[in-house]
C-alpha cells in the first residue's frame, strides 16, 4: 500500500526582547532560577500585565518576512489550565484574532526542487517557567525566570509530505528569524521549538488521517528523526489493523522514539477568552511603514543578487544566504579581501565550514573572523601565497590570533613568483633526475607530477604553482 | 473632631486647631470602642498610623504643602499595602504580606494621607452585604442587626461610624455605591480607566474600579483628586490627565438637564423610597436643574449579563490562588491535584466558589457563545442605551438600591435576591460609566442614597451635582446615635 505522510509544524521562537512580554525582567538565559522574575512573573494579586511593543514590532517585522496579514487588530486571550510553572493560572496567548494571519515560505529541498508552504497564522504568547524534578528528592522546584518570556508561535499549514520537507521548512523558518534578528534561534536553550502535527493516508485519499502532535523536539536532526519514527509507527497501527488515537506525544532522544504524553480525551478546556487586562493591540499603517524599511534583505532576494552580482551558481548562493550570518561574512570578506567572490565562496564553504564542523561551532564563534579571514584571501587572491600553504596559514590562525601577513612573514611562506627563482629549481630537479627526464620525453607524460612535487618540495611549497607548470614544461618539453 | 470632613480636617490641621497625632490618636481610640461590634477593620495598624500622623506633623512645620498631608484615611482591604497584611476578607490571603504598594495607596500616601487600617469586605469583592467575609460580618452603624452593604462594607461602615473620614472602595458591580447608600455616606465608582488597578486585587477586570468614599461629595471631590490619573502599569488605565475634581464642585447646576430613566421608576420601587428621590429631586429643581424622563430600555438584561461576565472573569482572575508560591497552601498534599483541590477548597469561601464554578461553566467549550459572547453583546446594548441618553441629558439620577440595608441573614439562602440589590448600579459598571450614590434620606431610621450616572470622565460634573445638593440638605451630615459621642 502507497503511504502518503501529511506533517504540520508549529514553531515556538522566543523573541529578542531584552524585557519579558508583559513585565520588565530580563529575559537571559541560564540565570540563577527566580532572579529575573517580578510580582507580574510571579502572578501576585493585583499586578497587571503591560505589553512590551518591541515584541509586536517583531511579530510584524516576521509577517512583513514572511508576506503574510498582519491583523490590524489583534486581542490577547487568557488559556486557563493549572501548572506549578503557570504562576497566574493562564497563559496569556492570541486566540481568535492573532497578530500574524495567513502567509508562505519557499522551501528548497537538496534535488533543487522547490515547495511554497502556507502559514497559517502566528501568534504572541507568554512563555511558562520550568519545573525542576531533579533538584530535591522526592520534590518539585519552579523556576520561573522563562515565565513571561515572550514567544511568537508559528503555525504552518498541513502542507508538508516527508521528515526531510518538514526539516527544510524549519530551517526555512529559523533562517528567516534570524535574517530579521527576532530570534537568536539557539534550539539547546530553547529559542526555537519545534512541535510537529503527524499523520498519515492512503496516497490518494482526500481526508486527513488521525494526527499526533510530537512535542519536545529541540534539534533539526532529532526532528527528522522523531517524524520518521512517529510515521512508522503510525503505518504499522493501520497496517495491524488499529487506530491511531489523536494525542500528545513526547520524543525521547535517548531511545529515538516517541511516546504518549497525553490523549485527546485528558486534554484541557482551556476556556479562552479575551484579557481584560489588556487593550486589543491596533496596528497602524505607518508602523508597517517603518519596520518595512527596517527589515533587512531576505534570504530570497539576496540570493538572487549573489547569483547576479557575484556570479556564483545557485547552490553556492543558497549555501552562503541560508544564513545571514553566513552572508554577512561572505559580503565582507569578498568587499575586504578583494578577492574574487567564487574564491571566498569555495574557502568559506569549504575549509571555514569543514573547521567549525569540526569543532562543532556556529560561524558567530569562529574563532578567524571575517576581517582575518578576509585577509588570508587577500594574500592568495594576489598570489602571495599558493592554496595549500592557505590551507596550512588558517589552521594556525586558528590556534592564534595573527593576521595572515604576520604568518607568512615570520614563517617565510612567500610564494615564489620569480620566474628566474623557479626556473633555478627546475634546473637543479631536471640535473638530478636524468633517468625520469629520458623516460617523461619517452612519453611518460604521468611523470610530470613527479617532477612538480619535487620542485615543489625543493621550493617548501612555496613556487606559485601555475608558473611552476608552464615553466617546467618548457623546460622539459624543451 | 471626629465629625469634621475632610475639608474640615484639612483646615483645622492647617490652622493648628489640633495635630494630625492627635485626630489619629482620637480615631483609633473610637475604632478600638467600636470596632468590637461593628467588626468595619480587618487590620488596625495603631503604631503606623501615629508614626505616620507624627511625620506629617513634622513635615508641616518644615513646611510641606502636600494636599492632604496628615488626614487619616483607611483602605479596603483589596488593596495591596507594603508590608502590611491585605487579606482581600479571604482565608487564602489570610498570611498574605505584600511587597508593594497598590498605586492607589501610593499615590494617596503621596498626598500626604495616614493609613490608619484596612477595612472589612466581602471575600474578593464578592457580595453586597458583607457577610462573606473570612473576617466576620459587618455592624451597619445605623442599625447594628442589619447589614453595611458590601463588598466594601467595611469601608462604608466605618465612615458612616466616623471612625475615620474617607476611605478607600472598589465597585465591580456597586461595591461603593450600594454600601454608601446602606450607610448614608457618599461614594463614587470612576469612569473605567480613571483610577489605576494595578495592586488592587482583582475580581472582574473589565468592571473593577477603584474610588472614595466619605461622608461629603466635597471629600469624595478631594480623594479623587489624590487617586485618579494614568498608570502606566495599568494597561486599561486612560492616558489623559485628571480633572482638579475638588475645583469645579462649586459651579451653579442651573440648565443642568436630569434624566430620570422610566424603567427605574416603576410600581416595583418601593413608595418610601420613591418618595425620597421625589424630595431629592425638588431640592435639585430650586437649584436650576431639569427633569426629563428617559429610556434605559435593556436595563432589566443587565444582572444576567453580569452574572455571566464578572464569574467568567473571576473564575481566571482567582486561578492564580493555588497554594503554590504564597497564600492559604494545605497540610501535607499528597500529589499536586491534591495541593491545588484541598487548597482552594480551604481558602475560598461558598460564594467565591460559587463564581469560580459558574464562571468555569459559561467559558467551557460548548457554552462560551451562549453565555460569555451573548452577555458582552448585552454589555453593548446597555452602552449604547446610556449612549443616546446622554445626547439629551447630562446625568441620570435612580435610585442607588431598591431597598434599605436588610438584616443578617436575610438574603443569605437566596444568591439571586441578593443579586437583585445591585440591579440599579450594575448597568454603570458594564458600561464603564461614572456613578456616584449620595445619601438623600431615611425610611424607618435607614438611610437611601440616590444615584448619579454621568458620561465618560465626567465624575466631576456628578461631584459638582452631589455638592451642590448637599449645600442645601443635611442627609450627609446624620450621624447615628449610637457612635455620635
Amino acid at each position: 500500500m502507497q503511504w502518503e505522510t501529511v506533517i504540520g509544524l508549529e514553531i515556538h521562537a522566543q523573541l529578542a526582547t531584552r524585557s519579558k512580554i508583559f513585565s520588565g525582567s530580563s529575559t537571559d538565559f541560564g540565570a540563577e532560577p527566580n532572579t529575573q522574575a517580578n510580582a507580574v512573573d510571579l502572578g501576585m494579586p493585583g499586578v497587571l500585565p503591560v505589553l512590551n511593543r518591541q515584541a509586536v514590532h517583531m511579530a510584524i517585522k516576521f509577517a512583513l518576512a514572511t508576506n503574510a496579514e498582519i491583523g490590524r487588530r489583534s486581542v490577547f486571550a487568557r488559556k486557563n489550565y493549572f501548572y506549578p510553572d503557570l504562576p497566574k493560572g493562564y497563559q496569556i496567548s492570541q486566540m481568535s484574532l492573532p497578530i500574524v494571519g495567513r502567509g508562505e515560505v519557499e522551501i528548497t529541498m537538496d534535488d533543487g526542487s522547490v515547495k511554497t508552504v502556507g502559514l497559517t497564522r502566528a501568534h504572541l504568547e507568554e512563555d511558562a517557567g520550568k519545573s525542576v524534578h531533579d533538584a530535591y528528592a522526592g520534590q518539585t522546584g519552579v523556576d520561573l525566570n522563562r515565565a513571561g518570556t515572550p514567544l511568537l508561535e508559528i503555525v504552518s499549514e498541513p502542507d508538508l509530505r516527508s521528515a526531510k520537507e518538514a526539516v527544510a521548512y524549519a530551517r526555512k523558518i529559523h533562517s528567516i528569524v534570524r535574517y530579521i534578528d527576532i530570534c537568536d534561534g539557539n534550539m539547546q536553550e530553547g529559542s526555537f521549538r519545534c512541535d510537529a502535527n503527524v499523520s498519515v493516508r492512503i496516497a490518494g485519499e482526500e481526508k486527513l488521517g488521525t494526527r499526533a502532535e510530537i512535542k519536545n523536539v529541540n534539534s533539526f536532526r532529532f526532528l527528522e528523526r522523531a517524524i520518521n519514527f512517529e510515521v512508522e509507527r503510525q503505518i504499522d497501527i493501520i497496517e495491524g489493523g488499529g487506530e491511531v488515537v489523536q494525542e500528545t506525544r513526547l520524543y525521547d532522544a535517548d531511545k529515538d522514539e516517541t511516546r504518549s504524553m497525553r490523549s485527546k480525551e485528558e486534554a484541557n478546556d482551556y476556556r479562552y477568552f479575551p484579557d481584560p487586562d489588556l487593550l486589543p493591540v491596533e496596528v497602524e499603517q505607518s508602523l508597517i511603514d517603518q519596520l518595512q524599511q527596517s527589515l533587512p534583505e531576505l534570504p530570497e532576494s539576496r540570493k538572487a543578487r549573489f547569483i547576479t552580482d557575484f556570479e556564483l551558481a545557485e547552490y553556492d548562493a543558497g549555501v552562503l544566504t541560508a544564513d545571514k550570518a553566513t552572508a554577512d561574512f561572505f559580503e565582507a570578506a569578498v568587499e575586504k579581501s578583494g578577492a574574487s567572490p567564487k574564491l571566498a565562496s569555495t574557502w568559506i564553504t569549504g575549509e571555514l565550514f569543514s573547521r567549525l564542523n569540526k569543532a562543532g561551532l556556529e560561524l558567530g564563534d569562529s574563532p578567524v573572523d571575517a576581517e582575518r579571514f578576509s585577509g588570508l584571501l587577500a594574500r592568495m587572491h594576489d598570489n602571495t601565497i599558493s592554496g595549500k600553504i592557505g590551507k596550512q596559514i588558517l589552521d594556525q590562525m586558528w590556534d592564534s590570533t595573527d593576521s595572515a601577513d604576520h604568518i607568512i612573514e615570520s614563517e617565510g611562506l612567500k610564494q615564489i613568483s620569480d620566474s628566474s627563482e623557479i626556473e633555478k629549481m627546475i634546473d637543479d630537479v631536471i640535473a638530478a633526475n636524468p633517468s625520469q627526464v629520458e623516460e617523461y620525453r619517452g612519453g611518460k607524460e604521468k611523470l610530470l607530477a613527479f617532477f612538480v612535487g619535487q620542485v615543489m618540495k625543493a621550493s617548501r611549497g612555496k613556487a606559485n604553482p601555475a608558473q611552476l607548470n608552464e615553466l617546467l614544461k618548457q623546460k622539459l618539453n624543451g | 473632631m471626629y465629625k469634621n470632613t475632610i475639608a474640615e480636617v484639612c483646615q483645622h490641621l492647617a490652622n493648628g486647631d489640633y495635630s494630625s497625632k492627635e485626630l489619629c490618636q482620637h480615631l483609633l481610640e473610637r475604632i478600638n470602642r467600636f470596632n468590637a461590634s461593628h467588626n468595619s477593620f480587618i487590620e488596625v495598624s495603631a503604631d503606623s498610623a501615629l508614626q505616620a500622623a507624627a511625620k506629617a506633623d513634622e513635615l508641616r512645620a518644615s513646611g510641606s504643602a502636600a494636599p492632604l498631608l496628615g488626614v487619616p484615611i483607611a483602605h479596603k482591604d483589596i488593596f495591596c499595602t507594603s508590608g502590611v497584611r491585605t487579606s482581600c476578607g479571604s482565608r487564602m490571603l489570610e498570611n498574605f504580606i505584600p511587597p508593594y504598594n497598590a498605586t492607589v495607596v501610593d499615590k494617596l500616601n503621596a498626598a500626604g494621607t495616614v493609613c490608619l487600617g484596612k477595612t472589612n469586605m466581602d471575600e474578593f469583592a464578592m457580595g453586597s452585604s458583607n457577610e462573606n467575609s473570612y473576617f466576620g460580618a459587618v455592624a451597619n452603624p445605623w442599625d447594628t442587626n442589619r447589614v453595611p452593604g458590601g463588598s466594601s462594607g467595611g469601608s462604608a461602615a466605618a465612615v458612616a461610624a466616623r471612625l475615620v473620614p474617607a476611605t478607600t472602595g472598589t465597585d465591580t458591580g456597586g461595591s461603593i455605591r450600594q454600601p454608601a447608600a446602606f450607610c448614608g455616606i457618599t461614594g463614587i465608582k470612576p469612569t473605567y480607566g480613571r483610577v489605576s488597578r494595578y495592586g488592587m486585587i482583582a475580581f472582574a477586570s473589565s468592571l473593577d474600579q477603584g474610588g472614595p468614599m466619605a461622608t461629603t461629595a466635597q471629600d469624595c471631590a478631594l480623594l479623587l483628586d489624590a487617586m485618579a490619573g494614568f498608570d502606566e502599569r495599568d494597561s486599561t488605565s486612560i492616558d489623559r490627565p485628571a480633572e482638579n475634581y475638588s475645583a469645579s464642585i462649586d459651579q451653579s447646576i442651573k440648565g443642568l438637564k436630569i434624566g430620570l430613566p422610566r424603567q427605574y421608576f416603576t410600581s416595583d420601587l418601593s413608595a418610601p423610597i420613591a418618595d425620597a428621590l421625589q424630595l431629592a429631586i425638588d431640592e435639585l429643581q430650586k437649584l436650576g436643574a431639569t427633569f426629563v424622563d428617559i429610556d434605559l430600555e435593556n436595563q432589566s438584561l443587565a444582572v444576567p449579563a453580569y452574572y455571566v461576565v464578572a464569574p467568567a472573569e473571576c473564575s481566571s482572575n482567582l486561578s492564580r490562588f493555588d497554594g503554590v508560591r504564597y497564600g492559604h497552601r494545605c497540610e501535607s498534599p499528597v500529589d499536586l491535584e491534591d495541593l491545588y483541590k484541598r487548597s482552594r477548597a480551604e481558602g475560598f469561601g461558598r460564594e467565591v466558589k460559587r463564581r469560580i464554578l459558574i464562571g468555569t461553566y459559561a467559558l467551557s467549550a460548548g457554552y462560551y457563545d451562549a453565555y460569555y459572547i451573548k452577555a458582552q453583546k448585552v454589555r453593548n446594548l446597555i452602552s449604547q442605551d446610556f449612549t443616546r441618553a446622554f445626547e439629551s441629558v447630562d446625568v441620570i439620577l435612580g435610585p442607588t438600591t431598591p431597598t434599605t440595608a436588610f438584616k443578617h441573614g436575610e438574603n443569605s439562602d437566596d444568591p439571586v435576591a441578593m443579586y437583585l440589590n445591585d440591579i440599579f448600579t450594575i448597568p454603570a459598571n458594564l458600561a464603564g460609566l461614572p456613578a456616584l450614590s449620595a445619601p438623600c434620606g431615611f425610611v424607618e431610621g435607614l438611610p437611601v442614597g440616590m444615584q448619579l450616572v454621568g458620561n465618560y470622565f465626567d465624575e466631576g460634573r456628578l461631584l459638582n451635582v452631589a455638592h451642590q445638593y448637599q449645600q442645601v440638605t443635611d442627609w450627609h451630615a446624620q450621624i447615628p446615635a449610637e457612635v455620635d459621642a
